[in-house]
């Protein structure tokens, strides 16, 4: 399959006051189409970095980042918010939902940015809420859901604007094991029936088994290579 | 359109701040739409002055009566068509709240130089003929409940009787209308003659000359001329236009524009900062949800349009309750200005005033969005 992500001689590193942190050093790894990476390591290792790098989120100090065959490091603000808007959809750990939305208005939200019609947005957003098994719950706020239900809505969010890639930082980091693993098994439903390619950081080597490869960092280097789950 | 859900939950975030916030702006935009209602007002009635009359009262004070026998003086000027006089009578009705504009004329000569003033001929020679009659404004006649052939008592607070009393009786002969400013629709006239036998001091004296030019373009040399006509007698008089002698007479009660933008400068001036500071509040407390925004792909432009859709909305929201309250407890000026409704401009003013507000407040506040960093952002 062809790399989706694809990074070169990755250097990004952060000034805090006077001091200069160099967080990935020279990283180069591929992800291919249809993928579903688990990025594990140490805290201060680089995942999240390396995850924001992967999700437009930030720009690399040196190297290339290629994602979704875009040269995403070279584009200018308003080129990668366009980008991130058809290409990446995010989970965060602790969902970032907007509270006073209901959840169907949380996950029409990447929709407001195209040009769908409002009736084809509802229709939309009521099929990624029946994907993640929330129809029924469209109407209610993020307080009057549970966590899982809320990471529930979070998933639709992110899959709703039909991206190429989904990024996920920590999605159980939040939840107990039961729901941790719904939601896991939710991922993996999307990634083998869905195709869609997943890049996803954890802790928890429980979580990182549900994804088809696991990267390693440590101190900003690959330590292991890709290993099969 | 499809942004407003995400734009009223935004504001609604936090209630009882956005409450009491809506309230400061809604009394300001109250106070904004009564003052400069008033202003505009104020303005109105000058701007309806006519052109074509003068004004000659006493070079001393607006308080200070003239001769009634200049009138013949002036009349006999080239360039003057008519004249006609008038006093203020200064009265109430029953109760001192309830007070009356009322002026002593010669009813052909007042009625001939303010043709605005419509009054059937009949009516108008009841007048004449009548010397108690009066003639009363068709909004006055509607406040009381006068219709002609009542009799109505008025106390007068400057002019007295041999007698020692106040109290003058006026038999009603008379409604006038004034189609082309409804506001002029209050006045109550009565017989000079009636007056001027009754009153027990300023026998022989009249308030103010109303001069009719017969060319406008000549006010200036006919106006010099009547002033001329005085010069170095014990009267002497001053002769400007309608319009001049408005807003001389407005002058006396003090600079009403000046008053009125000084207090709503205050007024806006404190509001900046109350309302700028809960926008400031408001997006500082929304920097994680802001970001998360911006991970979904809202631009940084988008996000500053945002802000500040978010703020235009606060404040048109305000605005429009604090102008509609205006509106609706403007016609209670009535009495005292005599505008019965809140003039459009105003509101036109208010919504444009509202607008600035709500940019001066948002724009840093945006600024801010726009420029946030998502990563920091997130990492709270």
């Amino acid at each position: 399959m062809s790399a989706i992500v694809s990074l070169h001689n990755v250097v990004k590193t952060y000034t805090r006051g006077k001091q200069t942190v160099e967080v990935l050093h020279n990283l180069s790894i591929e992800i291919a189409q249809g993928d579903f990476v688990a990025l594990m390591g140490p805290s201060g290792s680089g995942k999240t970095t390396l995850l924001n790098l992967i999700g437009g989120l930030d720009r690399p100090s040196k190297g290339e980042v290629n994602v979704a065959g875009e040269r995403i490091d070279q584009l200018s603000s308003g080129q990668l918010a366009k980008w991130r808007a058809r290409h990446v959809g995010f989970v965060f750990q602790f969902y970032n939902l907007m509270p006073m939305l209901s959840a169907e208005r949380n996950v029409e939200l990447p929709l407001l940015l195209t040009n769908l019609s409002s009736a084809q947005r509802k229709q939309n957003v009521q099929a990624a809420l029946a994907v993640v098994g929330l129809a029924e719950r469209a109407k209610h706020k993020p307080a009057e859901l549970s966590g899982g239900q809320a990471q529930r809505v979070a998933i639709a969010r992110a899959l709703v604007a039909d991206p190429t890639l989904l990024v996920c930082d920590e999605p159980t980091g939040d939840l107990d094991r039961t729901t941790a693993d719904e939601i896991l098994h939710l991922l993996q439903m999307l990634n083998k029936d869905h195709g869609k390619t997943i890049v996803m950081v954890t802790h928890d080597p429980k979580a990182a088994e549900f994804a088809s490869h696991q990267l390693h960092l440590d101190k900003g280097q690959l330590v292991e290579g890709s290993v099969h789950a | 359109m499809k942004y407003f859900p995400l734009l009223w939950s935004a504001l609604w975030r936090k209630k009882a701040r956005t409450i009491f916030t809506l309230l400061s702006i809604t009394v300001a935009f109250l106070l904004f739409g009564m003052l400069q209602g008033v202003n505009a007002g104020f303005n109105q009635a000058v701007e309806k002055a006519n052109v074509n009359r003068l004004i000659t009262t006493s070079s001393i004070a607006l308080t200070e009566n003239l001769p009634y026998g200049d009138m013949a003086q002036i009349e006999a000027l080239p360039g003057v068509a008519r004249v006609a006089h008038a006093t203020w009578f200064g009265p109430y009705y029953q109760d001192p709240k309830n007070f009356v504009f009322s002026f002593p004329v010669e009813p052909d000569r007042y009625f001939a130089i303010y043709p605005e003033l419509v009054l059937p001929k009949e009516q108008l020679d009841a007048f004449i003929q009548t010397r108690t009659g009066a003639v009363i404004g068709a909004d006055l006649a509607r406040k009381y409940n006068w219709k002609i052939g009542d009799r109505v008592p008025l106390h007068s607070t400057i002019w007295t009787k041999p007698d020692g009393t106040s109290d003058w009786n006026f038999d009603v002969v008379g409604i006038y209308e004034c189609p082309s400013d409804r506001a002029q629709e209050s006045a109550f006239f009565f017989n000079y003659k009636y007056f001027d036998e009754g009153r027990s001091f300023g026998k022989g004296q009249v308030g103010w000359y109303i001069v009719q030019v017969k060319d406008p373009s000549q006010s200036a040399q006919v106006a010099a001329a009547v002033d001329k006509l005085f010069a170095n007698s014990p009267d002497e008089t001053k002769t400007e236009t309608e319009k001049e002698f408005q807003q001389a007479f407005l002058k006396q009660i003090g600079d009403i524009n000046m008053i009125v933008t000084y207090i709503l400068f205050a007024v806006f001036f404190a509001l900046l900062f109350a309302t700028g500071s809960t926008m400031m509040q408001s997006v500082r407390e929304r920097v994680p949800e802001l970001a998360v925004l911006k991970t979904l792909g809202f631009s940084d432009t988008t996000m500053l349009t945002l802000v500040l859709c978010e703020s235009l909305l606060l404040c048109l929201l305000a605005a429009a309750l604090g102008l509609i309250a205006a509106w609706a407890l403007f016609p209670m000026l009535k009495d005292t200005l005599g505008v019965v409704k809140l003039p459009t401009p105003v509101i036109i003013e208010g919504v444009g005033v509202a607008a600035l507000l709500a940019f001066v407040t948002g724009i840093f506040p945006a600024w801010r969005a726009k420029r946030l960093d998502i990563v920091e952002a997130l990492r709270g």
